[in-house]
């Protein structure tokens, strides 16, 4: 009997799609957290500070997300640490994200009116509280178009993964691919889920964009 | 047992890794090309009569935005000799490229064309310029003032982007980075070198363009 597209090759690039979700939300989740403090670092008024977090955001945006996943995966390992490849390729989307985003609230902070910064300052609010509750809260509208299309990109860019040996749902597609030499098929089912993952984020990133631009325009 | 390491591996293969950036400046090159003959044709048939055309141009911008790259040039490695183009695979990662960034040209070029109002063109006419002197100076050079910033950033990342095409193993540095790892086994000196390579690629790019930007676009518009 021929090998053909059935239920378990479907069941396989499934889990492939599970451990794609997987990888993404513990990336975002991580990039988010460190991404703020990139953001803060980055806007925090001290020169020094301000160019060396400049600088760690400009190699993240000028080397390919293909190439900081082999160092960082070859990296850790020269570190003496042994990870498992999901651990691993988890940090390197990480630290990716977290200059990514980092770059994304800056532009939102830097977008908040002074004034609003000012009017904080003048009512006696430290900096805490004045990021926490008068810029940041702005910032977030601000930013939530570019954040949800930086998703949209480390959905696909996990993909990346599957080069590295991690089984993935771009990885699990090569391997039910080879299994049944139906690659159209298989890599067209792979890209469809792709789609069905992405496509109603960016649907939304566009929406939260344009009611953004309809607000400012008043 | 501690680990040394031990850069010498990249010195000795310093020429193959300069020919591995010409290799993906070229391929970068090409995939621009074609994306950007693909982008203005798209624009041309996104605003045509036809709605099937309309259609299918916004049907290829959404699944080409909304899918992995890796995804898309496995599809068209087994899709193209199927329609009959048997081709090598730096061929192959060209129309990759081409098509990839075609999806994100189309819509960087349809907002340069919006970007222009009807009113200005009459006011050229109004100014006695004739048909010519109008297209140069009041559609196209604003338009590509207005669309430079975005399709330079769009061509350093289609640069960036080239190095999933070693997938296929195309002929650029990522893969030539990856041909001198399996002969030494030094992955992580090869690897951080290269991404230093990949680095002063795009700030040479990016400061190119800066300076072209600075030659023909810095004049004021109000």
């Amino acid at each position: 009997m021929t090998p053909h597209f059935g239920l378990p090759e479907f069941g396989f690039l499934m889990r492939g799609l599970q451990w794609t979700v997987l990888l993404t939300l513990v990336a975002f989740v991580g990039g988010c957290t460190a991404g703020l403090i990139v953001a803060l670092l980055r806007t925090c008024g001290r020169t020094t500070v301000e160019w060396i977090v400049r600088i760690y955001i400009g190699i993240f945006q000028g080397t390919p997300l293909l190439l900081q996943l082999f160092v960082v995966y070859y990296g850790l390992a020269l570190l003496g640490l042994k990870l498992s490849a999901f651990v691993a390729v988890a940090i390197g989307f990480t630290v990716n994200a977290s200059a990514f985003l980092g770059e994304i609230w800056r532009g939102a902070i830097q977008a908040v009116p002074r004034g609003q910064t000012e009017a904080a300052m003048a009512l006696g609010l430290h900096y805490s509280s004045r990021m926490r509750d008068i810029v940041l809260p702005q910032a977030i509208r601000i930013a939530l178009p570019a954040t949800i299309g930086y998703l949209v990109q480390l959905i696909k860019g996990t993909s990346l993964a599957a080069i590295v040996g991690f089984i993935e749902l771009a990885r699990a597609g090569q391997i039910v691919s080879n299994q049944i030499y139906q690659p159209l098929l298989v890599f067209g089912v792979v890209g469809a889920m792709y789609f069905i993952l992405c496509w109603p984020l960016s649907w939304w990133g566009s929406r939260v964009e344009a009611r953004l631009a309809l607000a400012a325009q008043r | 047992m501690g680990y040394t390491l031990d850069f010498s591996v990249v010195w000795h293969a310093m020429p193959a890794l300069l020919w591995g950036c010409v290799g993906t400046l070229g391929l970068a090159l090409a995939g621009m090309t074609l994306a950007m003959i693909i982008g203005v044709a798209g624009v041309a048939a996104r605003d045509a009569k036809s709605a099937w055309l309309r259609a299918i141009v916004i049907g290829f911008v959404e699944i080409v935005r909304n899918t992995p790259f890796l995804v898309q040039i496995f599809f068209l490695f087994f899709a193209l000799p199927l329609i009959g183009l048997k081709l090598n695979p730096t061929a192959t990662a060209i129309i990759a490229l081409g098509v990839n960034g075609g999806a994100y040209a189309i819509e960087i070029i349809r907002g340069g064309v919006q970007s222009i109002h009807k009113g200005q063109i009459e006011a050229g006419y109004a100014l006695g310029l004739h048909k010519g002197q109008v297209f140069r100076s009041i559609v196209l050079k604003p338009a590509l003032r207005a669309i430079y910033p975005s399709l330079t950033g769009q061509f350093i990342m289609l640069t960036l982007t080239s190095s999933i095409c070693s997938a296929v193993s195309a002929y650029e540095l990522t893969s030539v980075a990856q041909r001198i790892e399996s002969d030494t086994f030094r992955s992580f000196e090869v690897y951080f070198f290269v991404t230093f390579l990949y680095l002063a690629i795009s700030w040479l790019l990016m400061s190119g363009f800066a300076i072209i930007s600075h030659r023909f676009f810095s004049y004021p518009t109000r």
